[in-house]
């Protein structure tokens, strides 16, 4: 029997085919697009992390060093004087303190009024829960705009008050949700052997719910907690007092304004005028610094929780 | 009713919270068919019919506002939409996962920090004091200052935006892909498809719910063209191609207290958003994929 020799090599070719996908090689992509995913990739994450490098950088430099390195991703003539400037601005350490404030207090009612309203509206059996659910999810889809809202803030004497950065964003609905649906894994023959003990309602949430739902706590709160940190659109908007403004408010004015003599005292100089020592740009990089720092040390909770939060979110809206 | 009395106490503060800061600025939208006197209030100001749209339909700015905005938009939809899709296809080829983990690390920061912190990164770079200026005036070139010349301002926007939110948006298509089930790769294998076939026959069908979801979101949302970000980089110089809406009915409104064309503004915007999801969801619906209601 003559056999087609480029026959004779399929059964082999099938064989190794079934052996490299079982080992999971044949999943590979070919060396040179393998090669060019990975330069993409590190490309996207050079883009994104070199720009702030150059900014940390640009702000423990000294002025006349970032005219003649400006692509510089470690500092040049190290110096912290535009850090000791800004520790030295009162106000952006108030501001500062405004913002820690409303974070921390802010974060907590967001929790409680969150927490509770969505183990309430995860009891679907309740007469006009569907009702209720609609009041909570209609605002997401259409909303009466700035002007009515700003005047109904003036009416109720929040306008200039800390408060408005705290109340008007008190729940927010795709929060709620997600916490509600959270609550309904939670299985009901827990719930209902904690009744038959005897417990009242806020102590099933307080001892058994809230204990149970520490991860979509944590994913919720810093939802909310990096929400009020950044929160720039309340102080803009609703305070015009600038001794209540939030670090954003002041950052804004920071960066833009290129006159900063209402900052307090001038840049410190040294001897030499052709050496300035503190510059603009180093003064700016080290308020960027400033703000980013928080975040990032609660960057690994942010990322772990948040992603978290998005995957939970993303499966039942 | 009565045995559910303490559920009901507790959902009160949020219903109630919902009620005063959701429903009644509605009674404020009275004041789009008013002559709004502040020493008077809302309730006892006069009506003037319908004055306050024919002035806001006179206005030049309408056409200029309404254009910048969808423009921006739909640059984004275009230039950002697929990014996040793209990202999460590569991030998916690579199976190093020290590598991976590194590069989300990376690409999701800059999601956490705020308009005005980014924009600082980005005047940083681009300002006139900024890395590439000072680049050009070192190589002898005059300086170029990118953010008020109008033929760039849409450009940055764009781009700036896609470099802060990129990573952050393949999330959910990651999510989508880890779902997929391998022997559907298996099969498609066997029937011979290479890798690439293998992404437009498998992967693509099976993040496409997600994509189109992603994607009503998006149209419902093309009259925001993102306020905190316009509004820390725009400036006098690139007025003409860079005001949105909101940053416009901010002005009017909050600056020049025009309150009545302000909230005009503000209502056909919140018509028109809602009429845009509510269509795009529709015709999802109809198409048979998987919509938000």
């Amino acid at each position: 029997m003559v056999t087609d020799p480029s026959n004779n090599h399929a059964p082999i070719d099938d064989d190794l085919r079934v052996t490299l996908a079982g080992t999971g090689h044949l999943d590979r992509n070919p060396l040179w697009a393998q090669t060019i995913i990975y330069l993409i990739l590190i490309g996207l994450g050079l883009v994104t992390l070199l720009p702030m490098v150059n900014v940390l950088a640009v702000s423990l430099s000294e002025g006349y060093a970032i005219t003649q390195n400006p692509l510089m991703l470690l500092p040049h003539d190290f110096t912290v004087e535009a850090y000791k400037y800004i520790f030295g601005t009162e106000v952006l350490l108030k501001s500062f303190g405004i913002t820690v404030y409303v974070t921390v207090f802010g974060t907590f009612l967001n929790l409680a009024f969150t927490i509770t309203g969505a183990y309430g509206l995860s009891k679907t059996h309740i007469p006009g829960y569907k009702f209720l659910m609609w009041l909570i999810v209609v605002p997401m889809l259409f909303g009466a705009g700035l002007i009515p809202y700003y005047l109904l803030l003036k009416n109720l004497h929040l306008l200039n008050t800390l408060w408005v950065l705290i109340i008007p964003g008190l729940v927010a609905p795709f929060n709620l949700i997600l916490m509600r649906n959270f609550f309904w894994n939670i299985p009901e023959s827990l719930e209902e052997s904690a009744r038959l003990d005897g417990a009242s309602e806020l102590q099933v949430l307080w001892k058994l719910i809230i204990p149970l739902s520490k991860p979509v706590i944590a994913t919720v709160g810093l939802f909310y907690a990096v929400g009020h940190w950044n929160d720039f659109f309340s102080g803009l908007f609703f305070i015009s007092d600038n001794s209540k403004w939030p670090l954003q408010v002041v950052m804004r004015s920071i960066i833009i304004d290129q006159n900063m003599m209402n900052m307090g005292s001038g840049p410190a100089q040294s001897g030499d005028v052709t050496r300035i020592v503190v510059s603009q740009q180093n003064i700016k990089a080290a308020t960027i610094i400033f703000a980013i720092v928080p975040i990032l040390l609660v960057y690994p909770f942010l990322q772990k929780y948040f992603v978290k939060g998005i995957m939970l979110g993303s499966v039942k809206g | 009713m009565w045995e559910a009395r303490f559920i009901y106490l507790l959902i009160v503060p949020t219903i109630a919270y919902f009620f005063i800061f959701a429903y009644l600025p509605f009674a404020g939208l009275q004041i789009a068919f008013k002559d709004f006197q502040i020493f008077k209030g809302m309730w006892e100001s006069p009506w003037v019919g319908w004055k306050n749209f024919e002035d806001v339909f006179q206005s030049a700015k309408l056409p200029q506002v309404t254009i910048n905005t969808i423009t921006i938009s739909l640059y984004r939809l275009l230039f950002g939409f697929p990014v996040p899709i793209l990202f999460a296809l590569l991030l998916n080829e690579v199976r190093v996962m020290w590598f991976k983990r590194t590069i989300q690390t990376v690409t999701y920061f800059p999601h956490f920090l705020s308009w005005v912190v980014f924009s600082g990164i980005v005047f940083n770079l681009l300002g006139p004091l900024g890395i590439i200026n000072l680049l050009l005036k070192n190589l002898g070139f005059e300086p170029i200052n990118f953010l008020t010349m109008p033929e760039y301002f849409r450009s940055i926007l764009v781009v700036t935006g896609i470099i802060k939110e990129f990573g952050w948006g393949a999330i959910i298509y990651l999510a989508a892909l880890s779902g997929l089930d391998p022997q559907q790769y298996e099969a498609a294998k066997i029937d011979g498809a290479g890798k690439l076939r293998q992404i437009w026959h498998v992967t693509l069908p099976g993040i496409r719910p997600m994509i189109v979801l992603m994607l009503i979101l998006s149209l419902g949302g093309i009259l925001d063209a993102g306020f905190d970000q316009v509004f820390m980089m725009y400036n006098g110089a690139v007025m003409g191609v860079g005001d949105i809406i909101d940053t416009y009915v901010y002005r009017l409104g909050l600056m020049e207290a025009q309150y009545e064309m302000a909230t005009v503004f503000g209502l056909l915007k919140g018509i028109i958003g809602f009429t845009l999801i509510v269509t795009a969801n529709a015709i999802i619906r109809r198409m048979g994929e998987k919509s938000l209601w």
